[in-house]
């Protein structure tokens, strides 16, 4: 297991260094720089001002001496200081994170809860009425923006109802969350629906089953027994890939419901043009999506002993 | 073989989408940015104003039918240029093997471990918004799909009878590759297409909604529901109608790419039982 661990956080290097190269070559080649973006708002700046916030900021430094810099302060977990506010990246982030945590684990919740359920019941009656309603149901989840829903249901479960607080985080309980979490957890519900049913329509065909049924193995202890396990592996797949990349789709629904998660952080960092603290957000989103991963990678060798990863 | 209902269903109401987007300027009443009329600010649906107005006293129904063709322009073309990058690099790097696969899928790593909604937002916040920064924002980030789905086809076809009889034959690689071995794999590849043109969409409007796609007061759906929050308890139907004709189309190019699915690709396993 130990192994396996270091392996796959090994794998995980390259790609992270990859990231972090894109996002600093990106950057750096921005048009319009942070002090550019102060010019446009027709204030005029002291010239001589200008010059040693640029030069406070490194920014007239050669490229990759800047990049080495850049580099070098992430590795040690220093993702600079904002340009907006002086403080450190990784405090703003640190504000950030556990309502965006929150947000991403509450609408991943909601996915598991019903869409796993919903897929085993479909795949155990194809073609009937309730495997038809389920995936036509699981399309059009699928199609729907998360934004339009959340505004859905904003009106209607807050401004109509008048169960539910319309935006903003509260005292962060539990009321605030609900209706952000539902929007954001849809399109990861139908697809884990979609997914689970293929799964088990995938072992419900195989020989082992079939092995099952033929010596008197009652069709209740097929199922529980054989098929869940079996089909578990594929979905587990999915709920890795969805949880990893969630927090990062959260961006828009963050934005509507006043969310104050890093997804806001990201979205306000782009409009004033605080590019250390963009670079760290998008930095976070993918360290995010690798842990889970990695962590997906783990749990196969847990959960099906034919996997090995030597 | 049958063409399924989610085929005709799907495929309809893209061709809706469609012929909507292409009559835009017959089909639509009023001018959808010029028109705007203080008066007629937030009027319900009536026979005059079929989705109502917004907040401007502009005719929605018109926005829409001129939303379209931002949305499916920005969906038809990015996604070509998806799936020529991805199908580029996937069926080249499971042609050739080597150094050069083990580099593309460094790539596809990447590009998968960066969400791709973050990803064209930080080129839309580099380039500043705008149809042409959207295509090449969207255009450039949902490739790894398309890349996967050509390199496994091509590992799996390139030992096939016919392949190495066109090597002996004296073909190159390059004509191998899109002689012999593309026309092999278009079903998949249409599938994905047609699957993640829903996804371009879906995007684009998430980033017009966030301020940095199609700037107002050009109308492109998600713009538009951008606008929508702030009136949604006295005027709903601005938010209605912008994202009806979003999960509409994109419902339509989901159902089309599953219904395609069954027929173009029997063994994926997400097929009707």
């Amino acid at each position: 297991m130990l192994l396996v661990l270091a392996r796959r956080v090994g794998n995980m290097v390259p790609t992270l260094a990859a990231v972090i190269a894109l996002i600093f070559v990106l950057f750096s080649v921005i048009p319009g720089s942070f002090m550019s973006g102060l010019g446009d708002d027709g204030r005029t700046m002291d010239p001589a001002v200008m010059e040693r916030m640029r030069k406070e900021m490194g920014l007239d430094d050669p490229l990759p001496e800047r990049f080495l810099k850049y580099a070098g302060a992430t590795l040690v977990g220093d993702l600079g200081t904002s340009f907006r506010t002086r403080e450190p990246v990784t405090k703003l982030i640190a504000g950030r994170l556990w309502p965006s945590l929150k947000l991403t684990m509450a609408a991943m919740l909601v996915a598991i809860a019903i869409g796993i359920p919903l897929g085993f019941v479909a795949a155990l009656r194809p073609g009937s009425m309730i495997d038809t309603a389920s995936m036509v149901g699981a399309v059009s989840g699928l199609s729907l923006p998360k934004f339009w829903l959340g505004l859905l249901l904003m009106y209607l479960f807050a401004l109509q109802l008048k169960w539910l607080p319309s935006f903003g985080y509260g005292d962060g309980g539990l009321t605030h969350l609900i209706l952000p979490a539902v929007a954001l957890g849809v399109s990861p519900l139908a697809l884990l629906a979609r997914t689970t049913r293929a799964a088990v329509l995938d072992v419900l065909n195989a020989d082992f089953v079939r092995t099952a049924r033929s010596k008197g193995m009652s069709e209740r202890r097929v199922v529980t027994w054989h098929v869940m396990r079996n089909a578990l592996v594929l979905v587990i797949t999915t709920v890795g890939l969805q949880f990893g990349s969630l927090m990062g789709q959260a961006v828009v629904v963050e934005k509507l419901f006043s969310w104050p998660g890093l997804g806001s952080l990201l979205v306000d960092s782009v409009f004033q043009r605080d590019i250390p603290a963009v670079q760290g957000c998008i930095l976070v989103f993918v360290l995010f999506f690798l842990v889970i991963n990695t962590l997906v990678d783990l749990a196969y060798v847990a959960i099906d002993p034919r996997i090995r990863y030597g | 073989m049958r063409l399924g209902a989610n085929t005709w269903v799907g495929g309809g109401l893209f061709a809706v989408a469609l012929a909507v987007a292409v009559t835009a300027p017959w089909i639509a009443l009023t001018d959808p940015v010029m028109d705007a009329n203080l008066l007629n600010a937030e009027l319900p649906p009536s026979w005059e104003f079929p989705f109502g107005t917004d907040a401007q006293g502009r005719d929605i129904y018109s926005r829409v039918v001129w939303g379209a063709r931002i949305s499916l322009t920005v969906g038809v073309v990015s996604q070509i240029a998806n799936s020529i990058i991805g199908v580029s690099l996937g069926l080249s790097a499971g042609y050739w093997g080597g150094w050069w696969d083990d580099f593309v899928n460094g790539l596809t790593n990447v590009m998968l471990a960066i969400p791709s909604l973050i990803f064209a937002l930080a080129i839309m916040a580099i380039l500043g918004p705008g149809l042409v920064s959207l295509l090449i924002a969207l255009g450039l980030t949902n490739w790894s799909y398309s890349c996967r789905i050509a390199r496994a086809q091509a590992l799996s076809l390139k030992s096939q009878g016919y392949v190495q009889a066109a090597r002996i034959l004296g073909y190159g690689p390059l004509r191998i590759m899109f002689t012999q071995l593309l026309p092999n794999m278009l079903g998949p590849i249409i599938v994905i297409a047609t699957l993640g043109m829903g996804g371009t969409i879906l995007a684009e409007a998430a980033l017009s909604f966030l301020g940095l796609g199609i700037r107002p007061p050009f109308p492109s759906w998600g713009s538009m529901l951008s606008d929508a929050r702030d009136h949604i308890a006295a005027a709903p139907w601005i938010s209605i109608f912008p994202g009806l004709a979003i999960f509409l189309t994109v419902l339509g190019l989901n159902l089309l790419g599953d219904g395609l699915r069954d027929i173009l690709d029997p063994q994926s396993t997400t097929r009707r039982a």
